[in-house]
């Protein structure tokens, strides 16, 4: 069974084609580094397999079933943009909130150890709000992870992250892809994405110009697949 | 079951984040009694004109406040893109909306709960003349305002105008609520039984409940994912 499979998805807002006709298949356990220019569709693309939005064409299965179904969601976790978090609760709080919301086992547990893994156990009664910056990302981390989610969607997970969390997030990954675990991630840092990536898929103007195995050549030219696909 | 707990859990979440800012619930009980005073100021009722508006203007107080603590309810969770991770977890839209509803709820009959002692006091109205039937009242409309303020809440959610936008478009969709909830408070707190022609009004407030909250709980998964 795949863990995504997009069969001609079609996205517009007005008249606009945000995404044109994508089809797309990803395996389980595989790491698929999303790339392409900005407005080239991507987030349109991972909102639609968070079950954010919903394409006007095409069908989208995850894990063999429809987006906005409940057990396709409880195995789906996501970081994107912004962090995902109440300021006026505590680092606990969230995360036994977000537990208990995927049906956690032993969620106060769980909560606890991925405050020790973030290194925010000592702050754990401390409101967000308070919180600088590097704590809330770690923190967001976190919640995207602490319900082992089979497949993660990361929208530039790693940007403007400071040193310790993109240790944290790294060893999440790491984690997460041994236990089998299936990464979609929206990137513009090829090279670090190279080193994690086994599929890439190029979006260019909501069509989907690539996809299939990392390119060796990618290695080397980071951006190689953007010049050969006219993206350059 | 699981839609029980879910709405329970977010309810829960909103009542914390509330309790513990007081952001709208200050606002919405200044508002309420700010609006008592200067309404007492502006005219001196005799006690049988008072009999007569004390309905119309609990029930305007109570809408008005119930705006400002209906427009946060989503707009909260626009910080830090909390919506987004809410409408990807596994709560379905429908239970999303009944623990917003809840929450709102129950925030609403403690500006309630606070506004009529002063009424009372300063209208010299016994309110508590038919204690059971008005908490009645105040129950079922309260819930009607919460269910549309709630539903209108999530579909503002985006719009730069959301603070306008909001009360525009909910107050006409709650004239019918409103009239019963107004009719039935003057009839209570003017101490008059409630004469057998206007129990319709009681009816009317439960279909009302009944019909937009199903609406709504239909709805809403269209209304935040489209």
């Amino acid at each position: 069974m795949s863990a995504v499979a997009l069969d001609r998805v079609s996205k517009y807002y007005g008249d606009y084609p945000a995404l044109r006709a994508v089809t797309l298949d990803l395996g389980q356990g595989e790491c698929l580094a999303l790339l392409g220019r900005n407005g080239a569709g991507k987030t349109t693309l991972l909102k639609i397999l968070a079950g954010l939005s919903r394409p006007q064409e095409g069908e989208v299965r995850i894990l063999g079933r429809d987006a906005r179904h409940r057990a396709t969601r409880a195995a789906v976790g996501m970081l994107g943009h912004g962090i995902g978090l109440y300021e006026e609760l505590s680092a606990l709080e969230n995360l036994l909130l977000f537990g208990r919301l995927y049906g956690v086992q032993d969620v106060s547990q769980r909560a606890r150890e991925w405050l020790a893994l973030t290194s925010l156990d000592r702050v754990e009664h401390s409101l967000v709000r308070e919180f600088s910056r590097g704590m809330r990302q770690r923190l967001a981390v976190a919640r995207a992870f602490l319900h082992e989610p089979a497949l993660l969607l990361l929208d530039e997970p790693f940007t403007s992250l400071d040193d310790r969390s993109i240790q944290v997030l790294q060893q999440a990954l790491r984690n997460a892809r041994s236990r089998g675990a299936t990464v979609i991630m929206i990137t513009h840092q090829i090279r670090e994405a190279m080193e994690m990536a086994t599929r890439v898929a190029l979006l260019g103007r909501g069509k989907l110009l690539y996809h299939g195995p990392s390119p060796k050549e990618m290695q080397e030219d980071p951006g190689w697949l953007y010049r050969i696909h006219g993206e350059a | 079951m699981h839609f029980l707990r879910s709405s329970l859990i977010v309810a829960g979440k909103d009542l914390r984040s509330e309790l513990r800012t007081k952001e709208s619930l200050n606002a919405a009980i200044s508002f309420a009694i700010v609006i008592l005073v200067l309404f007492s100021f502006a005219v001196d009722p005799s006690a049988e004109q008072t009999r007569e508006i004390a309905g119309g203007l609990l029930w305007l107080v109570f809408a008005f406040a119930g705006a400002l603590i209906l427009n946060r309810s989503f707009a909260r969770e626009t910080a830090n893109d909390c919506l987004d991770v809410l409408v990807a977890s596994p709560v379905s839209g429908a239970a999303l909306f009944f623990g917003k509803a809840l929450a709102n709820w129950s925030l609403l009959i403690i500006v309630e709960l606070v506004s009529l002692p002063v009424f009372g006091l300063l209208y010299n109205m016994n309110w508590a003349r038919s204690p059971l039937l008005l908490a009645a009242v105040l129950v079922l409309a309260t819930w009607a305002v919460t269910v549309i303020g709630t539903v209108f809440s999530a579909l503002t959610v985006n719009l730069r105008l959301r603070e306008l936008m909001l009360p525009v478009l909910i107050y006409p969709m709650m004239i019918p609520a409103l009239m019963a909830a107004m009719r039935l408070t003057t009839l209570l707190v003017g101490g008059e039984a409630v004469p057998a022609e206007d129990w319709i009004w009681f009816r009317l407030l439960i279909g009302f409940d009944i019909i937009f909250t199903s609406l709504a709980l239909a709805l809403v998964e269209v209304v935040l994912v489209g």
